[in-house]
């Protein structure tokens, strides 16, 4: 319980520094606005195409957007040598990841919120009533993706020109999560239901929790020194 | 004297590493018979087999490294995981290229998006990481213990990087020698079995010799490294 405890404090810290900067959740929104646009005319998206291109398409936006998150996560801690005394207080590690994890996830969600309908309206496509199912998938790739993420930024906190080592690092451990998210969000928009893409769904929250458990255990050595 | 001992060692390495690759290439190119259907082209499998199981057994190595290291923090498990990562490139990077070489006559393309080939090649991809973050963290201890993480994350990911590829699309020809359902010899020519054999002894000599070496020149890195300071 104390983890817990621990966790929201440090996530309301990082809650109440974003909500009076604006800094990550504004950069990341414009540029997952801007992904779209960019998308339509890289492929002159049909109404036809975009259906079958709108799962892939939308993963890559909050791919890329959630990367541009990840690289900011431990900047305040970084600049400041803060870090050095979110360590040295009496709490376990696995809080710290937590914390950094639910961050990510809260920025990314917020900012899928908007994107997702954004994109329907964009592309004038009429399933609107898939938006809650595919949000929910969005949302379990979301986890994943943020879980390894934020491993994987605090392993590359001290690296030299640590925003190009992320994605290089973090995108091969994603595809998985990338398959996964993209098959089970195929089904939904060709079929309306999971249907055979049941499997996809299960590998994706064993992905969850595999990653969710190692990073508790393993954060203690991935900030230490 | 012990410095003469272990390179009398590695000699013996090398040496019996050369001459099993010589014998396998007889084997291989000459003694065994050409594939009813693939005809000669087949005959790369006595390497492309090697070098597979070689790259595997490397990145099983980092993963054993890695655990040690953030177990016992000596340097000596640091050295071996970033050994085993550098040859395991190698010998994954030689298995792409070999597999592109025999894909081409016999399937048609240079590559292909099938589960077995992009596991491979995503595995290049998280070890091509794997040394690139050891390359950029300065700070020594730091970068070992960076390196130790996403290899044991990266090792943790394999199997669900495995199930979702397969999943997702399959070509490549399924397992035909080790079977769950017939003994490895009754599937394959004695003759085309014992060149396989040779070759895969020569790799893994080959494999050893190789990191013998890598491991003996991070030692002197290493002890450069403490002279400077001292």
């Amino acid at each position: 319980m104390k983890l817990f405890r621990h966790t929201w404090l440090l996530l309301r810290k990082d809650l109440l520094l974003e909500w009076r900067r604006h800094e990550s959740f504004m950069t990341m929104f414009f540029f997952g606005a801007l992904l779209l646009f960019v998308f339509n005319f890289s492929f002159e998206l049909s109404p036809v195409r975009v259906n079958e291109l709108a799962p892939g398409l939308l993963w890559l936006a909050f791919l890329f957007t959630g990367t541009l998150g990840l690289t900011q996560l431990f900047e305040a801690e970084r600049i400041n040598h803060c870090l050095d005394a979110l360590l040295m207080s009496p709490m376990d590690r696995g809080a710290l990841f937590l914390a950094k994890g639910c961050f990510n996830i809260v920025l990314m969600v917020l900012v899928e919120l908007v994107v997702m309908p954004l994109f329907w309206i964009l592309f004038n496509l009429a399933s609107w009533h898939l938006l809650p199912t595919l949000f929910f998938i969005i949302f379990l790739g979301t986890v994943g993706f943020c879980v390894l993420g934020t491993i994987l930024s605090a392993v590359t906190l001290k690296a030299r020109a640590r925003e190009l080592l992320l994605p290089l690092v973090l995108f091969p451990l994603m595809v998985p999560v990338i398959l996964a998210t993209v098959r089970c969000m195929e089904a939904i928009l060709s079929q309306g239901v999971l249907g055979d893409a049941l499997p996809w769904l299960r590998l994706l929250i064993g992905f969850d929790v595999i990653f969710i458990t190692v990073g508790i255990l393993i954060f203690d050595w991935v900030v230490d020194v | 004297m012990p410095q003469f001992t272990e390179k009398k060692r590695k000699g013996v390495l090398g040496g019996a590493a050369l001459l099993f690759i010589i014998a396998g290439l007889y084997w291989g190119l000459i003694k065994a018979p050409p594939d009813a259907y693939q005809g000669d082209s087949q005959r790369i499998m006595y390497l492309h087999i090697p070098s597979i199981l070689t790259a595997y057994l490397s990145f099983f190595l980092v993963f054993v490294g890695s655990c040690l290291y953030l177990w016992k923090r000596e340097k000596r498990d640091d050295r071996l995981a970033h050994a085993a990562a550098e040859i395991g490139v190698l010998f994954t990077a030689l298995t792409i290229v070999e597999g592109s070489i025999w894909g081409r006559p016999t399937w048609g393309v240079w590559w292909t998006w099938d589960a077995r080939l992009t596991l491979t090649a995503v595995l290049l991809l998280i070890f091509i990481g794997y040394l690139m973050l050891r390359a950029l963290v300065e700070d020594e201890s730091r970068a070992a213990a960076s390196a130790a993480v996403l290899g044991i994350i990266g090792f943790l990911d394999i199997p669900l990087i495995h199930m979702s590829v397969y999943w997702w699309r399959t070509l490549h020809q399924p397992p035909s020698i080790l079977r769950p359902d017939k003994a490895p010899w009754e599937n394959i020519h004695p003759d085309l079995l014992t060149a396989l054999v040779i070759n895969f002894v020569a790799f893994i000599l080959l494999y050893f010799y190789l990191l013998s070496l890598r491991l003996r020149l991070g030692e002197l890195r290493d002890q450069i490294k403490s002279s400077r300071l001292n």
